[in-house]
């Protein structure tokens, strides 16, 4: 197929390394001892586990359910009998647990009951939900859960769909393999993207370094009779980046802060077209995917591994030299050395690389930057490392911003041509996360800041209300005393030629206020009288509260059942050895 | 007589530029004090008064008067005191309280009594709960002051550190390597 590409800017051209690996058909890996399953294995919210240890798992069981839209569900790999589920180390740069079911394989591998869905009648919905439901996420590395990507943008028509065979990264070649053996397959997947999306063209696009993965991919389209376009691009690391291939195939170049879909583009990758195709035709939720490995090792090859699988037990599959020192999981330019041996296969492991000093030599030190330039030579993103190198060394955030360093897509180009062997990328992985954990500081700040202002203004408001209904309350007291206190003084002329009976309790109060002494008698017994009143109507008050809870049982303890009796026992039986303890906090209560 | 002109050009031009300034000064009145908001964005919006006074607002005004030091703050740390230091143009001084690691109230639900003091207390309105209901912390909101503990007539709460995650993990700052048995130390390095 003849057809106009484009060109994206910088790229190197790493030895490849892949034959050593895609001689050998796919193999099977044997069930593993134990399979360490992490709940969070895609982008967005972490599923829920809906299985406890001790119970027994069929393979493809939902063991862990999507928490929100933008999360995919997690599936057991094999039938067995849960362990555990806790916190095991992660295949992540840290080193750091998360939460994982353990399963022990129980031999079986039997399968839930499955089976086709009834493709033809499904609505757009109806399928993306079941992607969801079955743990379809990108296979690229990224893990994004795919159901998320397949709504049309409402504003821009879709013009292309990009499923990326690109595989640029060296030692990897599980994507070739599987489009050369399993090109059918992926083929119907792409056809369920494409009838999702409705896009104008479907490009398929290929390294020109698989010629045997591209001849399978043309001959199955040709055999299905789509009208997808198998596309060979030239080898050139990072190919296979989604704006990168994007670029390559359409011209079109996806601004920052932008997606891809915002130009009418989506892309994929083979091998979650070909998992697509079998949630929907066989109702196989994924539960195992293709990884290559490579490196170090005798036997190197691809197989079909189940997810949860610890690295080290598929390592040994191929035979590892003895001098291996560790498991590099992805590629040798964006890979990382995984923290052990136990560390679980997970969705976004396509490449397990056996590490030695012979297969990737000790880096000679880091030597001061010479502002050649050669890493903005190469960058495929146009950006300039060596300036944001500097300002992210010199931990100066907002110039490595200016730089744009959240469109560097740490393919690790700038790194492998530096002539002075700067680790740009981890200066850049180091600046990002700095500035992401400052701004998670900063919004947990100003929501801190907000929730304060707002309750010191409801504090506030509910003073100056107390306030108001105490005056009105003063108010209304003021004027019943003033009657109170005409009527007694009334009373009080009265009483006063027969002899005061009130003066002898009242003689203490008299000396207290001491300007009393120098009133005139009446006003003196209208202030006993008033006294004694407000006694009176305070022990009236408080009889009448006494009668009033004594007159009133407890309304929901009348008909308890002997359940309840038997709770309320045990309550107060709590209660009373807690007394002590809770007394304090009545008083203050 | 020139200088009689020039005298009335210069009273015109004076006239002139003082009602521009005059209508400038308030069509353009900036309400409250920057200085104060920039401060206030620098400390860390905990509230949880260990610097004297009643909030983080109260404590960036009285910096802003020049009334107190810029080293009272411990959750905002000495990179606080540095991006104080670097705004007013004061020296660094070593924080007067030792500095924590980030923190986050926990309430043991089996003893808590439902007494309400810790919601009084809380000054970022983190916790939930009703009178003789057991109470709970909302842990994204808790800013960690402790505020809540002394009120505790049952000394349920506890604080405990937030620990690394991998929400909350960071990439280290590269390391320079000088000897090849550091390598060891630092594994990554190798991969990328």
């Amino acid at each position: 197929m003849l057809m106009n590409l484009f060109k994206f800017k910088g790229g190197v051209k790493p030895p490849t390394n892949k034959t050593q690996s895609n001689t050998l058909p796919i193999a099977q890996a044997p069930l593993p001892s134990r399979l360490i399953v992490p709940l969070h294995q895609s982008i967005g919210g972490t599923p829920r586990p809906v299985v406890k240890a001790g119970d027994h798992v069929l393979k493809g069981q939902l063991i862990g359910e999507a928490d929100g839209w933008i999360s995919a569900a997690v599936h057991a790999p094999t039938s067995g009998t849960v362990l555990e589920v806790a916190m095991h180390v992660q295949p992540h740069p840290s080193g750091l647990d998360a939460m994982c079911v353990v399963i022990e394989p129980d031999g079986k591998d039997e399968w839930i009951a499955h089976g086709t869905l009834d493709y033809a009648a499904m609505t757009p919905e109806a399928v993306r939900e079941h992607l969801q439901q079955s743990g379809v996420v990108g296979l690229g590395g990224a893990a994004f859960p795919t159901h998320g990507k397949l709504t049309a943008s409402k504003t821009v028509p879709m013009d292309e769909l990009i499923i990326n065979g690109a595989e640029c990264e060296p030692f990897i070649t599980c994507d070739d393999l599987l489009m050369r053996e399993r090109a059918e397959e992926v083929v119907r997947g792409i056809g369920i993207f494409r009838d999702l999306l409705q896009p104008k063209k479907v490009l398929i696009g290929i390294e020109d370094n698989k010629p045997e993965a591209a001849a399978a991919m043309r001959a199955a389209v040709d055999a299905l009779n789509e009208p997808f376009l198998v596309i060979q691009v030239p080898t050139l690391y990072p190919a296979g980046g989604a704006k990168q291939l994007i670029r390559v195939l359409t011209g079109k170049e996806v601004p920052a802060a932008k997606r891809s879909t915002d130009l009418g583009v989506q892309c994929f990758n083979v091998a979650t077209a070909y998992t697509a195709w079998r949630a929907i035709a066989h109702g196989e939720p994924v539960v195992s995917r293709l990884v290559t490995v490579s490196g170090n090792v005798h036997a190197p090859r691809n197989y079909e591994v189940l997810i949860g699988t610890p690295m080290g037990e598929l390592l040994k599959l191929a035979a590892p030299n003895p001098d291996t020192d560790g498991i590099v999981m992805g590629g040798p330019m964006m890979g990382f050395l995984v923290p052990n041996e136990q560390v679980p296969v997970i969705k976004a492991t396509n490449c397990l690389i056996a590490h030695s000093d012979r297969v990737f030599p000790p880096k000679a030190p880091e030597m001061p930057c010479i502002r050649c330039g050669a890493c903005a030579e190469v960058c495929p993103h146009e950006l300039q490392p060596f300036e944001m190198y500097w300002f992210s060394r010199a931990k100066n955030f907002g110039k490595t911003q200016e730089y744009h360093i959240f469109d560097c897509i740490e393919c690790g180009c700038c790194s492998f041509v530096c002539p002075s062997r700067i680790p740009l990328v981890q200066y850049f992985r180091f600046a990002k996360s700095e500035i992401w954990a400052r701004e998670r500081e900063k919004n947990a700040a100003d929501g801190a800041k907000t929730r304060f202002e707002f309750k010191q203004l409801r504090d506030e408001r509910e003073k100056a209300e107390k306030a108001e209904k105490l005056a009105k309350v003063a108010a209304a007291q003021a004027a019943k005393k003033a009657a109170e206190a005409a009527a007694a003084a009334a009373a009080e002329t009265a009483a006063a030629e027969t002899g005061a009976p009130g003066n002898d309790s009242a003689a203490p109060e008299s000396k207290a206020v001491a300007e009393a002494t120098t009133l005139p008698d009446a006003t003196l017994t209208t202030v006993d009288a008033e006294k004694e009143a407000k006694r009176a109507a305070i022990a009236a008050a408080m009889a009448r509260a006494k009668a009033q809870r004594d007159a009133m049982p407890a309304k929901n303890t009348e008909a308890v059942t002997i359940e309840q009796q038997r709770a309320i026992d045990d309550i107060e039986a709590r209660r009373a050895v807690l007394a002590p303890a809770a007394v304090p906090g009545e008083k203050t209560e | 007589m020139d200088i009689l002109l020039a005298i009335a050009i210069m009273a015109l031009g004076a006239v002139v530029l003082g009602a521009a300034l005059g209508f400038a000064s308030v069509k353009f009145k900036v309400e409250g004090d920057p200085l104060v908001e920039k401060i206030e964005g620098i400390l860390p919006q905990t509230q949880c008064g260990q610097c004297g006074f009643p909030g983080c607002k109260p404590y960036a005004e009285a910096i802003a008067k020049g009334e107190v030091d810029i080293n009272l703050c411990p959750p905002g740390g000495m990179e606080g005191v540095q991006k104080l230091a670097d705004l007013l143009g004061r020296e660094v001084k070593e924080l007067e309280a030792e500095e924590k690691p980030k923190q986050v109230a926990i309430i043991d639900e089996n003893t808590c009594i439902g007494c309400t003091l810790c919601i009084q207390a809380c000054p970022v309105d983190a916790i939930v709960g009703a009178a003789k209901q057991m109470h709970t912390i909302i842990a994204p909101l808790c800013t960690g002051c402790e505020l809540c503990l002394p009120p505790c007539p049952v000394e349920c709460i506890r604080m405990e550190a937030i620990g690394e995650n991998l929400d909350n993990w960071k990439w280290k700052y590269p390391v320079i390597e000088i000897k090849t048995e550091m390598r060891k130390a630092a594994p990554m390095m190798k991969a990328a």
